[in-house]
């Protein structure tokens, strides 16, 4: 029964942000705070990741390629059609489910115990459309677009590891990376990053926004978060490859 | 003026506010008090709509706010301003940006005309060099004085204070009092506050309800308070043996200026 709960609680928070803001600019202003937290605030990690499973795509690919009759561009081809369709969507959304996912259920688990929430509500301002309807929108504007930074430099990551391991040049990479190119990869990739982003803000958001009780609770709160999060966005996987792939 | 009708609250199955009323005058300081637990902050937080009473009736001004859809209870939350326990300031916000949040919202006014009546708020409850300041810099007192501050700036018929005294000294504790008594009078407002601070119950009690264990015990104001026979609630005001020699000494010096054939202790509704 408690899980039906559960579910019944999001959907009406889900449902709940949906009203007319009572001030645009201010809502505006809200998104691109959450934007700008979201985007700038994980581009480092996800910059670091990117380039080192590339780079460690290459060299594993290289190490099991053994045959001589296999070209060595098809390390690239390799490379980037995991990094496309996996790593840079899947990976880095889990990471960011950590990052962001975290920071979000602690950010309304804090404003929740120390009643900052119902002094919005007290205002006359719908708290839910106020505090998780930008979160939701700039992540789902916000981490595509990480997705897309991740691909780039996980192939580029991938492209320096093979030259200085003297396993592919760059000649070879380049041209390994424009055989059998499926543009749709890139689209599929897309359309997994949306809905993992949408996962990761609204269970965090749900997480954080109906917290309980004081510090600790916050903590497990977060905690939760993450783990939902990531658990979804495992099964999303599976479920999105099964029936677009 | 605040109309409160047979409220009744419960959080899975355990009765927490069983059957209350009150009437809360506009102009006067109206008091919700009794021990901890004893359902005083649910009974507010019913009241201003945090929590949807299970029975009775809510009335500001004479219309059913529990009656209301939620257009209709955001036009009223409007008027109202409350404070909260911990003051509820915006961690990110400085203090000029926390009380402006209201404005921001809600009118069309330019920024020299927020900026202006922020300070005059603020000069208000006597808060001045702290507009760039965040609530982690402030002292309890001013935490407190700023969210009197974002409560009255968008001129509120209806103030609400949650334990405005709790973790201030006394002396802060009687500013704080003073602050609410003074803008109660000043704006001409239905000012509710919930404390089970007697220097409050005393100082600004115009009205005073006493809770225990949910039901409506005693009702009167701070000078019958004084001279009450009810013994639930003299045990919890009068909880010291110091607090009650005190109101011993009080009621012999009372007695003395009152005119024969009155019985002070007979003035007590209950």
């Amino acid at each position: 029964m408690n899980f039906f709960h559960y579910i019944g609680q999001y959907l009406l928070m889900v449902k709940g942000m949906f009203s007319r803001p009572e001030n645009s600019k201010m809502y505006w202003k809200e998104f691109m705070r959450q934007c700008s937290d979201i985007g700038i605030g994980s581009l480092g990690i996800v910059t670091i990741i990117s380039v080192f499973i590339g780079a460690v795509s290459t060299i594993q690919t290289a190490y099991q390629l053994v045959s001589p009759l296999i070209p060595r561009s098809t390390i690239a081809q390799i490379v980037r059609d995991t990094v496309i369709l996996e790593f840079a969507p899947t990976l880095v959304c889990i990471v960011l489910a950590g990052v962001v996912g975290s920071k979000i259920a602690s950010e309304l688990g804090n404003m929740r115990v120390s009643e900052q929430i119902d002094a919005l509500e007290i205002m006359g301002i719908n708290s839910k459309a106020y505090l998780i309807r930008p979160k939701i929108v700039a992540a789902l504007v916000v981490i595509p677009l990480l997705v897309v930074i991740a691909m780039v430099l996980g192939i580029r990551g991938g492209r320096y590891a093979g030259g200085m391991a003297n396993i592919i040049s760059d000649y070879a990479y380049d041209k390994g990376l424009l055989q059998n190119f499926v543009p749709y990869n890139v689209i599929f990739a897309l359309i997994k990053s949306y809905v993992f982003a949408f996962i990761i803000a609204s269970i965090s958001a749900y997480f954080g926004y109906f917290v309980k009780g004081g510090a600790l609770e916050i903590g497990k709160a977060s905690t939760k978060a993450v783990v939902i999060s990531c658990i979804l966005i495992l099964f999303g996987d599976y479920v999105l490859s099964a029936l677009l792939l | 003026m605040i109309e409160v009708r047979n409220i009744k609250k419960a959080f899975g199955g355990k009765t927490v506010i069983e059957d209350v009323s009150a009437v809360m005058k506009t102009g006067q300081c109206n008091l919700i008090i009794g021990a901890s637990g004893s359902g005083k902050t649910v009974l507010m937080k019913c009241i201003v709509g945090l929590f949807e009473p299970d029975s009775g009736e809510i009335l500001y001004n004479g219309k059913s706010f529990t009656a209301m859809k939620h257009e209709e209870r955001t036009e009223v939350r409007k008027e109202i301003g409350m404070l909260f326990q911990g003051g509820a300031l915006f961690d990110s916000l400085t203090v000029e940006q926390n009380v402006m949040f209201p404005l921001n919202m809600f009118t069309k006014w330019n920024q020299k005309q927020k900026s202006d009546r922020v300070n005059e708020v603020l000069a208000r409850v006597n808060l001045v060099d702290t507009n760039k300041k965040f609530p982690a810099e402030l002292s309890g007192g001013m935490k407190k004085r700023v969210g009197i501050a974002r409560a009255i700036v968008m001129n509120p018929k209806y103030l609400f204070c949650d334990e405005p005294n709790s973790g201030l000294d006394p002396q802060t504790s009687l500013v704080i009092d003073k602050l609410i008594r003074e803008i109660t009078t000043e704006y001409n407002i239905t000012t509710v506050v919930n404390t089970h601070d007697m220097n409050s119950v005393m100082e600004i009690g115009d009205y005073i309800l006493y809770l225990y264990q949910g039901k409506k015990e005693w009702e009167g104001n701070n000078k019958e308070i004084i001279f009450t026979k009810n013994k639930l609630l003299n045990d919890f005001i009068f909880a010291s043996d110091f607090l009650h020699d005190a109101k011993e000494m009080r009621m012999l010096e009372e007695r003395g200026k009152v005119p024969p054939g009155l019985d002070l202790e007979g003035q007590n509704p209950q």
